[in-house]
Parts: structure tokens; sequence; C-alpha cells
């Protein structure tokens, strides 16, 4: 009949408007900054840096400074310096660290391409978006503090990803410590053939030769 | 009293002085929209509520509408409504034809035999209008009612006559 | 039963309070300043009704569209019409240089004048009109018909082809819903005997068996004059769906496209004030005016139920806006012309038949109402059919 269509409009409007009082349905908006939405976790913005422990991040970072991330950047928003010295990892092995780490984060595109390529699960992705600054070259760089975060935050944004990493890790680290007590026994056993040929001794740095600590 | 009446004359006048004198046709235009609510004014002053109601609907929002329209529609450019200068020639043919419709305007108030002061004047609401305009000017109403239909009608045909009826395309 | 309410002091209040402000006046300066005191109160109450209407009109379209609307400028956003006010004020008033300057400048001052005009007219409580015309309703629609030409001069003015364009189309559209609004407002005239507002509001008094007013509003024919009396005013007050000047996909905005700052905020002014007025008059003409609806509710001040009268409409004009899509200006003229002027005709011949057939009592009555009934629905029923034959549901075919 003539009309109808609008009354139905009309108690479309009607139900939402009565509705967004009671129905949260009805209602859909996150009065933000109050109130934040629920990110999914596979969600990313900037990279940081994976350390091993809250107490000591700098001293503890995963990163050795192998540049390959810098390399495989493709707007090339990395810089890295390599420190003249070595400083024990949280493995207590001798590792030269980066003396500095920038990301232009003005410049990053967020493409994850430097998590891909890190062989050490050294950067991961973040997910902080609130970085506004007030400068818009030194207010957006992000240097090595700001970007260091414990492995603790990490299980706590991306909680599959990172039982992920420390399964590998922890995995790599076993089957090379089983090499070193096969290599170690082979050496205590008597000699029934001259010079082996020479084991490969552990694959550079990929298998950490400890588990990690437990995290909290 | 006097004094408003002077004013409101004054007022309209000087409107449609201004709207005869201008050179922008459409200022003009608008001068002119004044007068005639000064006439609404003046009808007012005289007590004529529902005349003066009436003039301001229908000449300010109808027949002012109308001269724009045409003025706009068929000007073909902005110059066109910026008017030259009048030559002397003209002017003074004005001159003359404004003084003669003047002077036969003075003769005709002059012959009419008017009160010689104030005079008490019915007040007729709007009742007794309708009841009048029914009643014995009820002839008057009708034709007048039959010219708006046919002028209505007329513009209407005129307006759709030139377009030719296209089918609802396919959807 | 209590006191006859025109005796109650909240009733009289307003009467009470300007006599105290000027009863010492000696006659004439006493006229005087009571219009003043009128000209003040109307401007300062519609100024604030204009500031919160815009308030309520976001928060409503908001929670229709499952949205706050604005709550971050003071308490549930009551502050943003005063933060509107003071951004409109201190931008820059740009007046393009080929533009006329006295018509620029003077059209939205010539809008608003106008606008305000009409609200001298309507009576708000038992003694509270301005100004007491015989031919209260016909001042009504002379001054909004004023607006027209401000229209006009602002899309002249603007030195601007498209601006020209646009107002042309705005006139058309306020043009074409002058006649169904007249004309929806002759039945009210015939029924009343007058065409002063007070005596319209006058012959709406009373109750039918103690129960139902003798509002206009609740007779078949009145029904209809007032549907279409709404949607005229929709239209004349450029409000959704009939907002094609101020659209913004159309031609940037319209007749407004060269007026920035306060300029604007003008114009947005005169289209409320413009809807107020119309909401009122409807109230006079066929809701009672400020008349209460039950005898047991007549305690209430009678400006108070003009108020929510009021209010009532300008809410369904909210919700009109927040549910229907903007018709095109051929959609628009069409309906006016097509579907809306005969109705309005037809009502017409059918608040005839009502006035002469008032005698009819008992079980005539009921013909009477059918008969009525009909008379108004068929045609538009029938009307309707015909002018949307063809349209229908869309059946989408993919290539």
């Amino acid at each position: 009949m003539l009309g109808t269509g609008l009354l139905q409009g009309l108690r479309v409007t009607a139900r939402n408007l009565l509705g967004s009082f009671h129905d949260p349905k009805r209602f859909v908006t996150t009065q933000y900054p109050e109130e934040r939405t629920k990110l999914p976790e596979a969600y990313r913005n900037f990279p940081f840096l994976v350390s091993e422990s809250a107490e000591d991040p700098m001293g503890t970072l995963r990163c050795v400074a192998c540049q390959i991330c810098e390399k495989e950047c493709p707007p090339q928003c990395i810089y890295i310096e390599k420190s003249r010295d070595k400083k024990p990892d949280a493995n207590g092995k001798m590792q030269i660290y980066p003396a500095v780490f920038d990301i232009d984060t003005s410049v990053c595109m967020s493409c994850q391409i430097c998590v891909e390529v890190c062989p050490f699960d050294a950067i991961e992705m973040d997910q902080v978006f609130e970085l506004a600054a007030t400068n818009r070259f030194e207010g957006l760089l992000l240097d090595r503090h700001a970007l260091a975060k414990p492995n603790s935050y990490f299980h706590g944004i991306h909680p599959t990803e990172a039982a992920a990493v420390d399964a590998r890790l922890a995995a790599a680290r076993r089957a090379s410590e089983e090499k070193a007590r096969a290599a170690a026994a082979a050496k205590a056993a008597p000699k029934p053939a001259p010079a082996d040929p020479a084991k490969a001794p552990a694959a550079p740095g990929a298998e950490a030769p400890r588990p990690s600590p437990p995290g909290p | 009293m006097n004094a408003v009446l002077t004013l409101i004359a004054l007022a309209t006048i000087a409107a449609a002085a201004a709207a005869m004198a201008g050179r922008n046709l459409l200022r003009c235009v608008l001068l002119l929209a004044v007068s005639w609510a000064g006439v609404a004014g003046f009808f007012l002053w005289a007590g004529a509520e529902f005349v003066a109601f009436a003039q301001l609907l229908i000449y300010l929002g109808a027949i002012s509408m109308a001269v724009l329209f045409a003025v706009l529609l068929t000007g073909r450019s902005r110059e066109d409504l910026v008017a030259d200068r009048v030559p002397p020639r003209r002017a003074l043919y004005a001159v003359l034809a404004a003084a003669a419709v003047g002077a036969v305007l003075l003769a005709a108030v002059a012959a009419t035999p008017l009160a010689a002061g104030p005079t008490s004047v019915p007040a007729v609401g709007v009742r007794e209008l309708g009841l009048l305009l029914m009643g014995p000017h009820c002839a008057a109403l009708l034709i007048v009612g039959v010219l708006l239909t046919v002028a209505l009608i007329g513009a209407v045909v005129l307006a759709a006559g030139e377009r030719t009826e296209k089918p609802d395309p396919e959807p | 039963m209590s006191a006859p309410p025109a005796d109650s002091v909240l009733e009289r209040a307003p009467v009470l309070l300007r006599d105290w402000l000027t009863g010492f006046l000696p006659g004439r300066a006493r006229w005087a300043a009571n219009s003043l005191l009128d000209i003040v109160a109307i401007l300062a109450v519609f100024g604030l009704l204009f500031a919160f209407l815009t308030l309520a009109e976001r928060k409503i379209l908001g929670r229709a569209q499952n949205r706050p609307g604005p709550n971050r400028t003071g308490w549930f956003g009551l502050l943003q019409p005063f933060a509107d006010g003071i951004k409109m004020l201190t931008k820059e008033d740009i007046v393009p240089r080929a533009a006329d300057p006295v018509l620029h400048f003077l059209a939205p001052v010539a809008l608003l004048a106008f606008a305000i005009l009409t609200f001298a007219v309507i009576p708000y409580g038992r003694d509270l009109v301005p100004v007491d015309l015989d031919a209260a309703v016909l001042y009504f629609f002379a001054a909004s018909s004023g607006a027209e030409l401000a229209v006009f001069m602002a899309g002249w003015a603007s030195h601007n082809k498209y601006s020209l364009l646009a107002s042309m189309r705005a006139l058309a559209q306020l043009i074409s819903y002058e006649l169904p609004l007249i004309l929806s407002f002759v039945p009210v005239a015939m029924a009343a005997g007058t065409l002063s507002a007070s005596g319209i509001v006058a012959a709406q008094s009373g109750w039918k068996w103690n129960l139902v007013p003798h509002w206009l509003v609740f007779t078949p024919w009145g029904a209809a004059g007032f549907a279409i009396f709404m949607v005229s005013a929709l239209a004349e007050s450029n409000r959704s769906p009939f907002d094609l000047p101020e659209a913004e996909s159309e031609l940037i905005a319209g007749h407004l496209t060269e007026y920035s700052g306060f300029k604007y905020a003008l114009f947005f002014m005169a289209e409320y004030f413009a809807m107020c007025a119309l909401s009122g008059m409807a109230v006079t003409l066929f809701l009672g005016g400020w008349q209460a609806p039950l005898p047991a509710l007549e305690f209430i001040p009678s400006y108070a139920w003009f108020a929510a009268k009021l209010l009532a409409l300008l809410l369904g004009f909210i919700w009109v806006r927040a549910t229907l899509p903007r018709l095109r200006v051929d959609q628009l003229t069409r309906l006016a012309w097509k579907f809306l002027v005969p109705v309005a005709l037809v009502n017409l011949g059918t608040a005839a038949f009502w006035s002469l057939s008032f005698q009819w009592a008992g079980p005539l009555q009921l013909v009477r109402w059918g008969i009525a009934l009909a008379m108004v629905a068929v045609p538009t029923l029938l009307l309707g059919r015909g002018l949307s034959g063809g349209l229908g549901p869309r059946t989408y075919r993919y290539a």
C-alpha cells in the first residue's frame, strides 16, 4: 500500500534510536580514549627488539647486529652500528651487540620483512600505534632504548607466535646440546680411526646453546 | 499620522525612482520589489490588513519571481543586464510622457469630489471581505478564477508541449 | 473541580512578569516597551531553541545511526552549540571579488529577517500572541514567501554560475511547495471561519465526551491536511528529504557556496527559524494551539503545552531526516504539482462536505466519517498508485 515503505523506514530508525540506550548491538561506538577496542592478535604496527629479561633489556638483546634486516628493509628505515666490544648475551656467549639501532617510524611501512629474515628472532612486530610526536623527524625516530622490550611483553601481545618462537629456539638449543654431547662423547671414546672429518661445529648462532629463561 | 504617510510615500517613490534610474537591471528589480512593499505599507496605514498582506504575498512572493526569472532566462549575458546611458533626446521624450501622464492623473484627482476632512472608514474585517466577495462581487471573483486557471493551463501546455514523452529506459 | 486554569499563577506568569516590568510606564510608552519585551523574549527563546535544536538533531541522528553524537564538549555535548557559534564567528568572511557586495551582504540578512517576522503572529499561550492580527495566517504566509527573494539574491550575488543554477532550483522548490502549504490551510480557515490565529485556536477548544479534543487533526480532512502541511513545511524550510539546495553533493552547497563564517551560520539559523515557525503554525492550525488534550491536564500552563507540541513536531522533523533519502529536483517538483496539489484540492472538497454535514447525528455520524475518509483516502491512494506506476522493488540483473 502507498506509504508503507516510509513507515517501515521510520520504524527502523526508531528502533535504532531507542535501542541504542539499552542494547549494545545498537550502539557500536568505542569511546576512545577511555575505552580501547580489542586488537586482533595478528595486528602489527612497527617493529621492536626482543630482550630476554625485563630487568636488563640492553644487556640481553637477542640482536647481534648482523645487519641483515637493515639490508632487506625495502624503504631502508633501519640504521645499525655494530659495537666495538663484545658483551655476554643472555646465554653467556660473547656476542657483538648493536651500539646504535634506529628505526624511522615515519618511513617504516610495516611489511614485516625484517622479522621474516632475522635469523635470531631478535626483531618482532609491536602493536603500539599511539606514537604521535611533536617533531616530524627526531620525534618519530625510535632508538634501541625505545625499541627494546622483554620477551614477556612479546608473549603478551602475540601469544601464539611467541610460543612458536620459543619452541623453535628451545628445540634448536636441545639439538645443539645433543650434538655437543655427542661430539664430547666421541672425543672421549677410544680412537678407532685417525682424525675424523671435522664435524661442523654448532651452526653460527642460530641454535642458542641454552634454553631461554622461563618468562613470567 | 501624516508623518507616517509621508515617510511611506517617500520610501515608495524613492525606491521606484531608483529602480527606474538604475543601470544594473537586477538591482532595479529588487528596488521595484521594495516599492511594492512600500505600497503594502500604505495599505497597512490605511487599515486594510488583508489587502496589505495579499499585496506582499503576491507581489513580493510571486510577481517579483516572475520578473526575475524573465530577466535572467532571457538575458544572454551579464552585460545585457547593465543598461547604456540614455541619450538626451530619449530622456526628453521620457520627461514629456511622464509629465503628460502626471497631468492626466492630477486632473482626475482634482475633478473627483473628495471629502474635505477625515471621514470615518468602515472597518472591513476579513469576514466581511469574504462575504462581500462571495456575495455581491461573486461574478468578478469567478471571472478572475477562470482567468487564472486558463493562464495556468496555458503555461503547462507551453512548457510541456516542446518535450516529447520518452519511454522509461529498460532496467 | 480545581480553580479555572486561566487564573493559576503559573499560567499567568509571563503576563504578570511583563506587567511588573513595564507597568509604571504611561500608555504609549508602555505599548512600545511591551512590544520590545515581546521581541526580546522571542529572540531569546527561539535563539536558544535553535542552538539546542542543532545539538538535539546531531545527538538524535547519531543515536539513530548507532553512534553517540557529540559528547565531548561539556556534559553530553551541551556546550557544542556554543563551540559551533564561536567557530562560526571567528571564521574569515570571504566575499568573492566579482560578487555584488550589497546583495551578497543583504541576502542572509533578508532571509533571517523574513524568518523572524513570521514569529509575530503565533499564539504561544493563552494571552501570549505578540501581534493579534485579523488576517494573521495570511501575514504568516506573506512573510515566509519573502524568503524566496533572499534566496535569489544569495544565488545571484555570488557571481557564480553554479550558485545561480542552484538558487533557481531552490526557488522552484520553494514556489512549488507554497501551493500545497496554503491549500492545506484553506479548509482550516473554512472550518474556523476566521484567518486570525487566536480565533483558529479558540475554534478548536472544548472536548467531545470530555475526552477527545476538538483539534482539527482528529477529523479525516484535518489529518490529511496536517500531513500535507508537514510535508510542505519540510520542503519550505529546505529540510531532508527536500534539502537539495544545501546538500554537499549538489553543486557544492548550492546558493550558499560563496558564503563563509557568520553569514553561513545566518542561513542555517534562518532555516531552523523557518522550521520552528512552520511547526508553530502547524500546532496552531491543526493541533489546537496551546490547549491541553484532556480536561484533567489543564493545570499544566498553556505555553508548556505549546512548547511540548512544538518539540514533538520538531523531533518528528529530525526523525524524518534520519530516515528518508534525499529527493532529486524533478522528483521534488513532481511530488508537489502532481500529488500534493490534487490531494489538497480533494481535501478541500472533503472539508466542505464535512462542514456542510455537521448536523448529522447518531448513526449518521459514522456514515459521515466513512464518506469523509473515503473522499480523502481513495483519490490519494489511486493517485499515488498511478504516479508510482512502474516503480517497485528492483530486480538486479547481472551480466
